[in-house]
C-alpha cells in the first residue's frame, strides 16, 4: 500500500542533531502519556488509607494486594456487568456487521431509485447527537409490551431490558458501518457478480459466497472498532438501564461513583478491571482497530 | 439538503444498472427489500422518528411520567424559557461548549503535528504510536475515572503534586480561572477550574484519536511530493505548510466535522468527572431535564435537544455533502 519510502535524510528540513532531539522529545512525551494509566495501575495494588494517603503516592508501597479489586468486584458487582455486557456485546455486534453489509450490498451491487439516499440517511442518523433520540425513544420503549420471560426484569415492558440498549445500539451503529462497508464493497470489481448473475446465482448466494467472503478485511477492521465503541458505550447503557443489576460494565461504574466512595485506589482497581478487555482486544488486534478508524475517514 | 439527497440518486444511477435491477427475479427482488427494508425500518424507527418526535415535544408542555394524552401544545414557551428562566444554565453550558470547540481544535493540531512527527521514519515510531492510541480504546467513563482517581484529587492528585502552589480539589472547583460579564446577562461567563481538568482528561483521548487519522492520511500523501519539496530548497514548515497540508485536505475536513460534533454532543466524560456547577454543557443539560432529580420537564428537555441538533445539522450536512459528492464521482 504505502508508496516506495525515501530516503529520509533527502525530506526536506533533514537534520541529524534535530532527530536525537526529536527522539528524546517523544520519549519523554509518550512517558507523560502512561503516567494516567501506569499510576491508577500501581495505585489499584496500595491500600488507599493505610498506604497511599499516609506516605504518599510516590512512595514505595508498604504491600501490595489484590484487596482493592475484590472489594471493587464486590461493591460494584462487576461479575455480574461483565455477564451484562457480554449480554449485550455479543448480539449488538453481530447484528450490526450483518445489517450494514446487507445494506451496503444492496446500495452499492445495485442500482435502485433511494440507494445513495438510504446511505446517506443512515450516516447522517450515526452522526446525530444520541441526546437528541433519547427521550422519546425512552417513552417508546416504556409503551411497548416485553414478556418478563424473555428478559430477567420485571417491569413487563422493553424499557429497562437489556434487548433495548442492543436494538438502539443496532440502530445506531449500522450506519456507520453500512457507509464503511459501501465505500468498500465499491472497490470490488462489479463484473464478479455480474458474472455470477450470469451463471444464474441468485442475489443471496453473490451476497454469501461472494460479497461476504471479500469483504472480510473490513469486516475484521469493523469488529474490532465495534467491539471497543459497544464495550465503551456509557450513555444508552446508563440512561435506558434504570435498573442498576442491568447495566453493563461500562456503566456499572456509576455505582461507585457515590459519595460514600472517596477511595481512590478501589476507583483505580475498578477501572483497571474494565479497561482490560479492551486494552487486551487493542493489543492483540492494534492493526484492525486503527484500519476500523482510518476506514471510516478514508474514501475507497 | 433533502432535495439535494433525493433528486442525486436518480440522475447517479447509471441506466446499465436500472436495467441490471429490473432482470432480477421476483424472489431475489424480495430478498434485496428485506435485506434493506429491516435495518433501515430499525434505524428510522429507533434513530429518527424519536428525533422527530424531539422536535414536536420540543414546543410541548409535558411531564414524562404522566400519560401522552397530558401533553399540551405551546408554542415557543420552552425556547423562550430556555433563554430566560433559565439562562443561567443554558449560557454558560453554551460558553463550555464553544471552549470545548476551540480546545479539541487545539488538540486536533496537536494530534496531527504528533502524526506528522511519527510520520517521520523514526526509530521506535510503532511504540510511540501505540502510547498514544492506548487513551483511544478506553472508554469515556474509564478515562474519566482514571484521571479522577490518580489524576485529579485534591490530597493525592498527581496535578497538586506537580504543579506548585495550594492543593486545589480540581473536580470540585468551581471558581473561575477567568470570567466575564456580557451586558444583557445578570451573570458572568468563564471557564471554571473543575471544566478546565475535564478538558485535560478528554485531551488525553482525543489527541490519539486524531493522531491515528492523521498518521493514516500521512502516509497517503506522495513522499516524492516533499522529496520536491527540499530538492527546490522549502524549510520544512514552508514544505508542510505549502505542499503537506494542502495534500491532507479530505482528512483535514473529515478532523474538522468531528471535531466539532464531537465537542457539541460530549457527554460521557462530563456525566462522570463533572458532578459540580460549572461543568454543563448542553448534551447533559438534555439528559439532566429529562431524568434524575430535575427531571420531568420533556418540552425543556427537547428544547434544549432541538437546540443541540440545530448546532449540530449544519456541520452534519456539509460533511454529507462532501462525502457523498466524492463518493458519486468514482
Amino acid at each position: 500500500m504505502r508508496a516506495p519510502t525515501i530516503d529520509p535524510r533527502r525530506m526536506p528540513g533533514y537534520h541529524r542533531g534535530r532527530r536525537v532531539a526529536l527522539q528524546v522529545g517523544l520519549t519523554a512525551i509518550a512517558v507523560s502519556w502512561l503516567v494516567p494509566v501506569v499510576s491508577a495501575f500501581y495505585a489499584s495494588f496500595r491500600s488507599y488509607r493505610g498506604d497511599s494517603l499516609k506516605n504518599g503516592v510516590f512512595s514505595l508501597p508498604e504491600r501490595l494486594s489484590f484487596d482493592n479489586y475484590v472489594d471493587a468486584w464486590n461493591r460494584g458487582n462487576i461479575g455480574r456487568a461483565f455477564g451484562n455486557t457480554l449480554f449485550i456485546l455479543v448480539p449488538a455486534l453481530i447484528l450490526t456487521l450483518f445489517f450494514a453489509s446487507l445494506v451496503a450490498f444492496a446500495c452499492t451491487r445495485f442500482s435502485w431509485r433511494f440507494n445513495v439516499f438510504f446511505l446517506v440517511l443512515f450516516t447522517a442518523g450515526n452522526l446525530m447527537p444520541q441526546q437528541v433520540a433519547f427521550q422519546p425513544l425512552f417513552q417508546i420503549y416504556k409503551r411497548i409490551p416485553w414478556p418478563d420471560i424473555l428478559s430477567d426484569t420485571n417491569t413487563g415492558y422493553l424499557l429497562g431490558t437489556k434487548i433495548s440498549v442492543v436494538l438502539i445500539h443496532v440502530a445506531f451503529q449500522t450506519g456507520f458501518c453500512a457507509f464503511v462497508l459501501s465505500n468498500y464493497m465499491k472497490t470490488i470489481p462489479k463484473e464478479i457478480t455480474e458474472a455470477a448473475l450470469v451463471d444464474g446465482a441468485s442475489v443471496s448466494r453473490q451476497y454469501f459466497q461472494i460479497i461476504l467472503p471479500l469483504t472480510r478485511p473490513a469486516l475484521a477492521a469493523l469488529g474490532t472498532l465495534l467491539f471497543t465503541w459497544l464495550y465503551n458505550d456509557f450513555f444508552w447503557g446508563s440512561v435506558l438501564l434504570t435498573q442498576a443489576d442491568q447495566r453493563p460494565v461500562t456503566s456499572s461504574i456509576l455505582v461507585l461513583n457515590g459519595q460514600y466512595t472517596t477511595d481512590y485506589n478501589l476507583i483505580a482497581a475498578a477501572s483497571v478491571m474494565i479497561a482490560l478487555p479492551t486494552i487486551a482486544v487493542f493489543i492483540a488486534l492494534q492493526k484492525h482497530f486503527v484500519g476500523g478508524l482510518t476506514l471510516g475517514s478514508n474514501k475507497g | 439538503m433533502s432535495s439535494d439527497t433525493t433528486t442525486r440518486p436518480v440522475t447517479a444511477a447509471p441506466p446499465a444498472g436500472r436495467r441490471k435491477y429490473r432482470v432480477l427475479s421476483g424472489g431475489d427482488r424480495l430478498w434485496l427489500k428485506f435485506a434493506v427494508g429491516v435495518p433501515a425500518a430499525l434505524h428510522i424507527g429507533l434513530v429518527w422518528i424519536p428525533s422527530i418526535l424531539t422536535a414536536i415535544l420540543s414546543f410541548a408542555s409535558w411531564d414524562n411520567l404522566r400519560p401522552i394524552s397530558t401533553v399540551e401544545a405551546v408554542g415557543f414557551r420552552n425556547y423562550w424559557q430556555i433563554l430566560t428562566i433559565f439562562d443561567i444554565n443554558l449560557f454558560p453550558a453554551l460558553f463550555n461548549n464553544l471552549v470545548l470547540i476551540v480546545w479539541l481544535f487545539v488538540c486536533s493540531a496537536g494530534g496531527m503535528f504528533f502524526a506528522y512527527l511519527l510520520d517521520k521514519n523514526i526509530r521506535g515510531s510503532r511504540i510511540y504510536q501505540s502510547v498514544f492510541y492506548l487513551p483511544v480504546v478506553l472508554s469515556s467513563a474509564v478515562v474519566g475515572f482514571i484521571w479522577k482517581s490518580v489524576m485529579f484529587s485534591k490530597d493525592q492528585g498527581l496535578l497538586n503534586k506537580v504543579i506548585p502552589g495550594a492543593s486545589v480539589d480540581y473536580l470540585g472547583d468551581s471558581s473561575k480561572m477567568f470570567e466575564f460579564q456580557l451586558p444583557f446577562m445578570d451573570f458572568s461567563l468563564g471557564l471554571s477550574k473543575n471544566f478546565f481538568a475535564i478538558l485535560v482528561a478528554m485531551a488525553w483521548r482525543h489527541i490519539g484519536y486524531i493522531m491515528i487519522l492523521y498518521l493514516a492520511g500521512l502516509k497517503a500523501v506522495d513522499p516524492s511530493l516533499r522529496e520536491a519539496a527540499s530538492i527546490d530548497g522549502c524549510t520544512e514548515w514552508q514544505a508542510f505548510r505549502q505542499v503537506v497540508f494542502p495534500a491532507l485536505k479530505p482528512i483535514n475536513v473529515v478532523v474538522a466535522v468531528i471535531t466539532i460534533i464531537e465537542a457539541l454532543r460530549a457527554f460521557d466524560i462530563i456525566a462522570t468527572l463533572g458532578t459540580q456547577r460549572g461543568t454543563e454543557v448542553i448534551g447533559t443539560l438534555v439528559v439532566s431535564s429529562l431524568t434524575g432529580e430535575g427531571g420531568g420537564r420533556t418540552g425543556i428537555g427537547s428544547a434544549y435537544g432541538m437546540l443541540l441538533f440545530l448546532l449540530c445539522i449544519g456541520f452534519i450536512i456539509y460533511y454529507l455533502i462532501n462525502n457523498f459528492k466524492n463518493t458519486d464521482a468514482t
